[in-house]
């Protein structure tokens, strides 16, 4: 199926070949295998055991003492769905190297296991000793629009008071995953739409890369009365397309299947009209 | 009007910025002036993502006139153009770029083209067809369509597959006077087993709940008593002529590869335009 989009060589890698890589010398090797676990989905048992592993490799270190084949081995931990790997996802919060940490806190939000939360919190105030931070401008301390998100999606309601500052942070970005979290958080939903409005405003930001994020933002929360701001935006269709899908599949959700709303009739009509 | 056609066109050469020249491009895509055709085809070529969309707008609202340009620019070796001339191709539905649509949805490798060449198969000016065509080219585009139904990786050009779908079911459906052909009631129940199939299989829910509500649009259709369209359109005899050959020689290559029906006969094809370089006319719609 691959062929179709032209990726037929990463195909030709076996899962035992994968796997024996990622336990092999070859470091660029064993970088690419963990990666391509993640991207085929492998969620055979051996799998998540070395990717496992991978979490605490030493052998792999950048220049700037990053760790590369820990942090592909974090993102795909999160696409096999097999919650063995919560404990050592929450270890990797702790990891030194930035990216590491940003991978663990969307792969651990993709697992939607609660266990996270207080290493999440403790983590979004800045107390876990030892974690650098990012090497590029501004220097985040740490992956604050990551966490905020896991936050969101993990219904961590006891987060509200700590999630509320980073709605004014200078970095436009973690605005809108504060916004986004405290859609999720907020009980009273009236309160709740005044944050998702915000994010509706900022589809009209000037720059092109915000609105993409705020595309996806508001596809991650589904929220329906944007349907129509978001078609409208200034951006690639494709990615317009997969923020109405998470609006479509929200509204799903509510209602009894096959039992198509009105709200998810507009929808799709919006997305037909964006093939 | 010409001066006005020259200031439009003016201003998209001149445009010294990115954003002015996405602005300029779309006055003369609103303008829907014939003139302002060649422009608006170059407009695709200026690695420019704004600028292509708003000029490929423009192009599918000009409809027909802007056919024959936008076949020219197929046969040009800029991958990214050929892509925008494909979805503009595809928004305009003339069975001039039929043959490259069926090429396209089921072997392009950008998801974007495979996507709306999905879309643009089902919503062909159908009425348009000369009886002895229409019966082939409709094979053909449900062949194509079912191939991506069942087989594309990506939830969305599934998801356009099946809006192709639903749009060559309404044209199966409308304009008989006396009744459904033998081949219109085989395809309406093919298109109707697909349906049913992907209505509980597809892995996302968001294709599913666009299986649900083609199914509902085509029942309140069938229902509905659908005006004839007349099928007087603007092509000559040479351009049918033309597009029954390429559908022969299409139907030819398929056969030397693998048996008629045989779905592998498109992965091959998709397997032999993925390894072509992508700036190489690879399809086998562009060398007819």
């Amino acid at each position: 199926m691959n062929t179709v989009s032209g990726l037929q060589d990463d195909s030709s890698l076996t899962v035992d070949q994968a796997i024996a890589n990622l336990q092999g010398e070859d470091l660029g090797l064993r970088v690419y295998a963990a990666w391509w676990l993640g991207r085929f989905r492998v969620d055979a048992p051996e799998a998540v055991d070395v990717l496992m592993a991978a979490l605490t490799d030493e052998a792999d270190r950048t220049m700037a003492g990053g760790y590369p084949l820990r942090r592909n081995a974090a993102r795909a931990l999160g696409k096999l769905g097999d919650r063995r790997a919560v404990p050592a996802l929450i270890q990797a919060l702790e990891c030194s190297d930035f990216y590491v940490r940003e991978a663990a806190a969307q792969s651990l939000e993709m697992l939607g296991d609660e266990a996270c939360i207080p290493k999440l919190m403790a983590l979004l105030q800045d107390q876990v000793p030892g974690t650098l931070p990012a090497p590029e401008p501004p220097q985040l301390a740490q992956p604050f629009d990551a966490i905020l998100e896991a936050l969101g999606t993990l219904e961590a309601k006891e987060a509200i008071p700590l999630v509320a500052p980073f709605l004014d942070h200078a970095v436009p970005r973690i605005q809108y995953a504060a916004a986004r979290a405290m859609y999720q958080l907020v009980a009273d939903r009236a309160e709740a739409s005044l944050y998702a409005e915000r994010l509706v405003n900022a589809l009209a930001n000037n720059d092109l890369q915000l609105r993409r994020i705020v595309l996806a933002d508001l596809g991650a929360i589904g929220y329906l009365p944007a349907a129509e701001a978001i078609a409208q935006t200034l951006a690639e269709n494709s990615l317009k397309l997969i923020a109405l899908k998470g609006l479509l599949e929200k509204e799903l959700q509510q209602s009894e299947p096959q039992n198509l709303s009105p709200g998810a009739i507009q929808v799709m009509t919006l997305m037909d009209s964006l093939l | 009007m010409s001066d006005s056609l020259a200031a439009l066109i003016h201003a998209v050469e001149t445009a010294d910025s990115s954003v002015s020249l996405v602005e300029a491009v779309q006055k003369l895509a609103h303008a829907r002036l014939e003139g302002g055709i060649p422009t608006l085809i170059a407009a695709l070529s200026y690695n420019n993502p704004g600028a292509a969309v708003a000029a490929v707008d423009g192009l599918i609202h000009l409809g027909e006139p802007a056919v024959p340009a936008l076949l020219e620019q197929l046969d040009l070796h800029n991958y990214t153009a050929r892509a925008w001339a494909i979805r503009a191709l595809a928004g305009i539905g003339d069975p001039r770029g039929l043959v490259t649509l069926l090429g396209a949805a089921t072997a392009d490798f950008a998801l974007s083209v495979r996507r709306a060449a999905a879309k643009g198969l089902g919503c062909m000016k159908w009425h348009w067809f000369p009886d002895h065509l229409l019966e082939i080219a409709q094979a053909e585009a449900l062949d194509a369509l079912l191939f991506v139904a069942q087989q594309d990786e990506e939830w969305v050009v599934r998801y356009s597959a099946v809006v192709g779908l639903q749009s060559l079911m309404t044209a199966l459906q409308r304009g008989h006077v006396y009744g459904q052909t033998a081949f219109e009631q085989a395809a309406l129940s093919q298109i109707q087993t697909q349906f049913e199939r992907m209505a509980v299989a597809d892995a996302h829910m968001a294709v599913r709940a666009r299986v649900w509500l083609a199914q509902q649009q085509v029942q309140r259709v069938q229902t509905r008593s659908v005006a004839v369209e007349t099928n007087s359109s603007p092509l000559s005899e040479t351009d049918w002529q033309l597009i029954l050959e390429k559908l022969y020689a299409r139907k030819g290559q398929e056969r030397l590869v693998l048996a008629e029906g045989d779905p592998r006969r498109y992965r091959q094809l998709a397997i032999a335009v993925a390894s072509e370089p992508p700036n190489k006319s690879a399809l086998p719609s562009s060398d007819a």
